[in-house]
């Protein structure tokens, strides 16, 4: 088999559509193209039948009790808007405080800043070391003006897996909204919005290899029924939830990347997992210097965040072009700030410069996964040659030792 | 983001990579940057009697266009005099590589390394003199 390149290893980033999704997809543009909403003929019939399909696959992906408790949106950005603004413009009367992490995506925190400049009070919950929330730190932070919890069910760049269960019962026993940002996690860790009392949970299709777009909020209906002010005005739809017309094919297109998911999730989960280990210990077995960041345990199987110190992360990937990954370090950004998640953990600045987020997916291969890692090893190697700080390293120079004058 | 054909020519192919002997009296050292901002840029030059820089060497760590702005650098000190060398501006590194504005501080840094390594050989040579002038 011939490599395709650039070698997709971005998954996190999104992911190809599986050929499997798109045929389900293709009737939904065309031949049955009807607008769910339309009651007064088949085309609409059709397709709000396969919309109500869709719904109770996603459902059934999630532990969800009824498809009846999906709403859908644009993707998990207005997922996570819709939650975290909607539940606190409906419970403000409740309450006025929200609890999150400070390594959430920018949708959850944007969303939260905002509702601070609107009278709300937010705790920003810090992570350890290993990029794991602790749920005594979230149950610290709960006061009774405490009306929302929203964490993730795995971090995008690390892929740390954070405890779920063990939060739903404690903002259970206090009478808590647990939001949980699934978007990560969906379909490759255990995640089951009944056992974990979870009560909101944004999902996207893109990043299970279904199409962009599209993705759903997850809203409890019973034990509590969970209430939302909508985002938007308009038709009425889902629910009232949210209003905009449905995006058919795209939901098709969701549901039967949850449907795979159902059906070989947990296989396939073990073969990106075997995958990844034999590229970090391909990695790890010819460098010295190389660190995982976020626990190894706790972990997505297809993430591997990395860094290799002495080696600046953007230098890293010009040189490694023929792989497609992304770095923590921020050196394309005006703001030359590296990754706030990897600086959350304690990361030092100059290790968060030097990561590299590996994300494996559905469709790499072990020849993919043998070539990226000579290529890493040859190219991080090569950087190290041209590396002031390794030669100070190698010299047995603490470069922490050094002032190094701010710049 | 797209570098310029120029960032990737330095970057494959960077010039006068390597080291010299730090204690060398005849050799200046610049060390800028710091680790914490994602850049270190270490320029070495050597000079002979008549202040000119016959050997330019350097070690980077950084993306891209911070390499090739210290390679560029280099090549464009080697055999000029430590005066004439000590004019170069990070502007005109900025034109040469095409750099876009966000990538600035990286040749900003290439100037501070090649002042700072002409600094050190002058501190160097004004410590000589005063040793021999004590004698």
């Amino acid at each position: 088999m011939t490599l395709k390149f650039p070698i997709y290893m971005d998954n996190h980033a999104t992911t190809p559509v599986d050929p499997r999704v798109l045929s389900a997809m293709l009737p939904y543009f065309t031949d049955t193209f009807g607008n769910a909403a339309s009651r007064t003929h088949a085309y609409g019939w059709t397709a709000e039948a396969a919309v109500d399909d869709a719904r109770d696959t996603i459902a059934q992906l999630i532990g969800a009790e009824s498809g009846k408790e999906i709403v859908f949106t644009s993707g998990a950005t207005e997922s996570d808007n819709l939650a975290i603004k909607g539940v606190a413009e409906y419970y403000q009367a409740k309450g006025n405080h929200i609890i999150t992490t400070t390594i959430e995506h920018k949708a959850v925190l944007d969303s939260c800043k905002r509702l601070e400049k609107q009278g709300f009070t937010v705790t920003y919950v810090n992570v350890g070391a290993d990029g794991l929330i602790d749920p005594q730190a979230i149950e610290a932070a709960m006061t009774d003006k405490t009306i929302l919890v929203s964490v993730m069910l795995a971090n995008n760049e690390v892929g740390t897996i954070q405890p779920i269960a063990e939060l739903g019962k404690l903002t259970r026993a206090r009478g808590v909204l647990l939001h949980c940002d699934a978007v990560q996690g969906l379909g490759k860790t255990p995640f089951d919005v009944k056992s974990m009392n979870v009560d909101l949970a944004s999902l996207t299709a893109h990043k299970i290899y279904g199409p962009k777009g599209v993705g759903a909020l997850y809203v409890r209906r019973s034990k509590p029924r969970v209430r939302l002010s909508a985002l938007m005005d308009g038709g009425g739809h889902e629910r009232g939830n949210r209003s905009g017309t449905l995006n058919v094919p795209g939901i098709v297109g969701f549901a039967k990347a949850c449907k795979i998911l159902l059906e070989e999730g947990a296989v396939e989960a073990e073969k990106i997992r075997a995958l990844r280990d034999r590229l970090y210990q391909k990695i790890t077995k010819e460098l010295d210097s190389v660190i995982l960041n976020g626990s190894a345990e706790r972990r997505l199987p297809g993430n591997l965040n990395i860094s290799f110190a002495f080696v600046e992360g953007e230098g890293l990937m010009m040189a490694i072009k023929d792989v497609a990954v992304s770095s923590g370090s921020a050196c394309t950004s005006a703001s030359l700030e590296p990754s706030y998640v990897l600086r959350s953990m304690g990361l030092p600045e100059d290790m968060a410069h030097s990561s590299i987020r590996f994300g494996l997916g559905r469709f790499n291969t072990e020849e993919e996964v043998d070539y990226v890692a000579e290529l890493v090893i040859g190219k991080v190697k090569r950087l190290r040659d041209m590396s002031p700080l390794y030669e100070m390293h190698k010299a047995g120079i603490d470069i922490n030792s050094i002032q190094w004058a701010a710049h | 983001m797209a570098y310029s054909e120029k960032v990737i020519d330095h970057y494959e192919n960077p010039r006068n990579v390597g080291s010299l002997d730090q204690e060398d009296e005849s050799v200046g050292t610049g060390l800028v940057g710091a680790p914490a901002c994602g850049d270190v840029m270490r320029l070495q030059i050597r000079v002979n009697d008549a202040g000119v820089i016959e050997d330019a060497k350097f070690k980077t760590f950084g993306c891209g266009s911070a390499i090739a702005s210290s390679s560029l650098a280099t090549e464009w000190i080697k055999g000029k005099t430590i005066d004439e060398a000590g004019t170069i501006l990070n502007s005109q590194i900025a034109e040469e590589l095409s750099l876009p504005p966000v990538k600035i501080h990286c040749s900003v840094l290439a100037e501070d390394a090649i002042k700072s390594a002409i600094e050190d050989f002058r501190k160097k040579r004004a410590a000589k003199q005063a040793l021999s002038s004590e004698s």
